[in-house]
């Protein structure tokens, strides 16, 4: 759908879970759709993580451990609703949270950015 | 909260008084912590008891401004799975290690 609105863009982060069986380049093509569905409704990616394989706290899909990736980007309000309608249609997504970011939050993940502290086992992208 | 008058043994007494509790305060707002980072279940395993539940404030001692966003992170970390709803000693073995 072609969204182009002179409307203010927002600042979002999203992290899922992968299927943890599934082969690493399943992997990246499911990443690589995210990012790029992202891109062709006008978001622009700030920062992709992979935390990679975690053991999950408790068992989603009857699976103990996942893939995690983790997103911050940009866009505009509509596209969060398609971004989340394909989450759910992809299979190999078990889990996903997308979050508006405010301006603590915002400064909270820049300084993260700079000094890499936290979840920051990331393979970049 | 006022000491109440104890009606349990000199011996207890005394104990008591020995565990003068220190003041409690908000260590968000001490610390100036503006955001809660529901990423990061390390720092979130402070305020959640060894079952998993979320710590009351007057165990934590943390303002309601800081212990609304907590819950609201420790939710967002339960549904990542990077926390768990319910467990048991938790604390005793950190689960948060990636294995």
């Amino acid at each position: 759908m072609d969204i182009k609105p002179k409307k203010f863009k927002n600042e979002y982060e999203t992290t899922f879970i992968l299927n943890p069986d599934l082969p690493e380049d399943g992997r990246k093509k499911a990443v690589d759709k995210i990012v790029q569905l992202i891109k062709d409704n006008d978001g622009t990616v700030h920062n992709l993580e992979h935390w990679g394989m975690r053991r999950l706290a408790y068992p989603i899909a009857k699976r103990n451990s996942g893939y995690y990736v983790f997103i911050e980007f940009n866009a505009y309000s509509e596209f969060i609703k398609r971004l989340e309608r394909d989450f759910r249609y992809d299979e190999d997504i078990i889990r996903y949270l997308t979050v508006k970011l405010d301006k603590h939050a915002l400064a909270f993940n820049k300084k993260r950015r700079e000094q890499g502290f936290g979840m920051r086992k990331e393979l970049k992208q | 909260m006022a000491k109440k008058e104890s009606v349990i043994g000199p011996t207890a007494v005394n104990k008591i008084r020995t565990q003068e509790r220190a003041k409690k305060y908000c260590r968000f707002k001490r610390a100036g912590i503006m955001y809660i980072d529901y990423k990061d279940p390390d720092f979130l395993l402070k305020f959640v008891n060894d079952q998993g539940k979320i710590l009351p404030r007057r165990l934590t001692g943390t303002s309601l401004k800081f212990q609304r966003r907590l819950a609201v992170a420790i939710k967002r970390a339960r549904h990542l799975a990077l926390l768990p709803f319910v467990t048991d000693e938790l604390k005793t073995k950190t689960k948060t290690k990636a294995r």
